[in-house]
């Protein structure tokens, strides 16, 4: 028995058969994060890297609030600043927490070709289960977010766990208790989806006519969800995704290239059965040494 | 171990075929789930309750340290978080409480009180004997000098204004009462707490 009781898999990378999940009564879970009101303080990034024992090395000041200047293997969650002067010409200073989405349909375990590499337990928590990782990058290109990175100290990936060790003890992530004016929420999809209509309604009534939930269907729905003040123009927000797909190369390669390999496999073995079935081995018989050795003495006598 | 062609090419076309059956999806497709989500690092830990040393805020953290406090075991301080029973903060703490943990492992920290001589250029480490003999003597000799128990009216005053104390800012109620009672019992106007500095 794993430890794992309470999360069952629903899916995994590279397995062409998932276990069946016995429990199925388990409660999506999510983390909102309403970007309205964020004040850019980074406690999210800070309790992130204490909670997951990271610690990046200290970088370079690169002229922006942002900082680090991008995600990494050891920064998991990172603040994007973003200034956009909207139609009035007033200057918006748009903040968003970016991390794994935790989509429903996730792309980089439908990238991933090694077994168990990529998870996703009922509760719809994608993990990457690191000893299973041969660093390949798939992940990384199947991301339609653009969020896993590969560690150049053991050429693993890694992204956000929505804290799963926290989660799977009935605790909310590090990002999500730390947060000091409440702009990240963490609890079951369906409360959460019913929390950012009432902010939407909020900001609606303050004049963001535009105001919406970023919740994208492209991928099935995702985990971490924002309640953004441009719903319409999620690209604003340091280049949120409008419609979010996985790459078609992923969808080619794993949906058309890989059955037809296997068939191929299958079919070759098949032919090789059949061939040594029928035909036989190419046996070396008497008649054949001779005559060899005939060939060869008449090739020494000609000139 | 001689091995000819024939038997060469048999054993590479058997491991091949072992290992396509293995991505057909014959392998051990019911193999045991490693345990994916890492243990929850906190389940025996011990948790203390404190308050953030940063600013007026006061917000409470819990402190987490490793051992049950059995008398073989040495506490080490291995997780700090918000204190959700706390009224100020209920959980939350901002990035430099987030990151506490740091400060009380830091190379850098301040763990005894250290002198400079008038005229020295560099800091030595001193007992905290020295070092409050010391402050006691200097505030007894600038108060007995400069204490003021009239101003130029006449009016009683009692105050001592050529030396001040920057409080803490991670006081409790009972220390932050205690902290005004000397000070001002002293005569000490100039009076400011480590926060807004």
């Amino acid at each position: 028995m794993s430890d794992l009781q309470s999360q069952d898999y629903i899916r995994r990378s590279a397995s062409t058969m998932t276990p069946p999940s016995a429990r199925n009564h388990e409660e999506e879970v999510a983390k909102l994060i309403d970007v309205s009101r964020c004040i850019g303080c980074k406690a999210c990034q800070s309790a992130c890297m204490e909670w997951n024992d990271l610690r990046p090395e200290i970088g370079h000041f690169e002229g922006s609030y942002q900082n680090p200047a991008d995600l990494g293997p050891s920064v998991w969650t990172l603040m994007k600043f973003a200034e956009y002067e909207n139609e009035q010409g007033n200057l918006e200073w748009l903040i968003r927490k970016d991390g794994c989405m935790h989509c429903e349909d996730p792309g980089c375990l439908k990238a991933c070709p090694a077994r168990g590499a990529i998870v996703q337990y009922a509760n719809g928590i994608v993990d990457f289960i690191s000893d299973k990782c041969i660093g390949c990058g798939y992940c990384v290109k199947g991301c339609p977010f653009d969020i896993p990175r590969i560690s150049k100290t053991d050429h693993k990936s890694y992204k956000c766990t929505l804290c799963s060790d926290r989660v799977s003890v009935g605790l909310e992530p590090a990002c999500v208790k730390a947060c000091p004016t409440g702009a990240i929420m963490f609890g079951s999809k369906t409360d959460m989806k019913h929390w950012a209509g009432e902010r939407i309604d909020e900001l609606k009534s303050r004049g963001f006519d535009k105001a919406g939930l970023y919740d994208p269907q492209e991928v099935g729905g995702t985990h971490v969800m924002y309640v953004l003040h441009h719903a319409d123009k999620p690209s604003l927000y340091s280049g949120l995704p409008d419609k979010p797909r996985i790459s078609p190369v992923v969808s080619a390669w794993k949906g058309v290239i890989k059955p037809l390999a296997l068939i191929g496999i299958g079919l070759a073995a098949l032919a090789g059965f059949f061939h040594s079935v029928t035909v036989g081995p190419n046996e070396v018989t008497e008649e054949d040494e001779v005559e060899g050795e005939r060939a060869l003495r008449e090739k020494e006598n000609t000139p | 171990m001689a091995l000819t062609r024939r038997e060469f090419i048999k054993f590479t076309g058997l491991g091949l075929a072992a290992s396509s059956l293995g991505v057909l999806g014959f392998g051990a497709s019911g193999e045991a789930q490693a345990a994916a989500v890492r243990p929850f690092k906190l389940t025996h830990a011990t948790e203390t309750r404190n308050t953030c040393t940063y600013c007026s805020v006061a917000c409470g953290i819990l402190i987490y340290s490793m051992g049950d406090r059995a008398k073989n075991a040495r506490s080490n301080i291995i997780h700090i978080e918000g204190d959700p029973d706390h009224p100020v903060n209920r959980g939350t703490l901002c990035p430099k409480g987030s990151a506490l943990l740091d400060i009380v492992h830091a190379p850098t920290r301040l763990k005894a009180p250290r002198y400079r001589p008038p005229g020295g250029t560099e800091f030595k480490e001193v007992s905290w004997d020295f070092a409050l003999d010391r402050i006691a003597r200097l505030m007894k000799d600038d108060r007995d000098k400069h204490f003021m128990t009239q101003n130029a009216a006449g009016t009683t005053v009692n105050r001592w204004t050529s030396t001040g104390m920057l409080a803490a800012s991670a006081s409790s109620n009972e220390t932050a009462y205690l902290t005004w009672k000397v000070a001002r019992s002293l005569g000490m106007v100039v009076f400011d707490n480590q926060a807004r500095v």
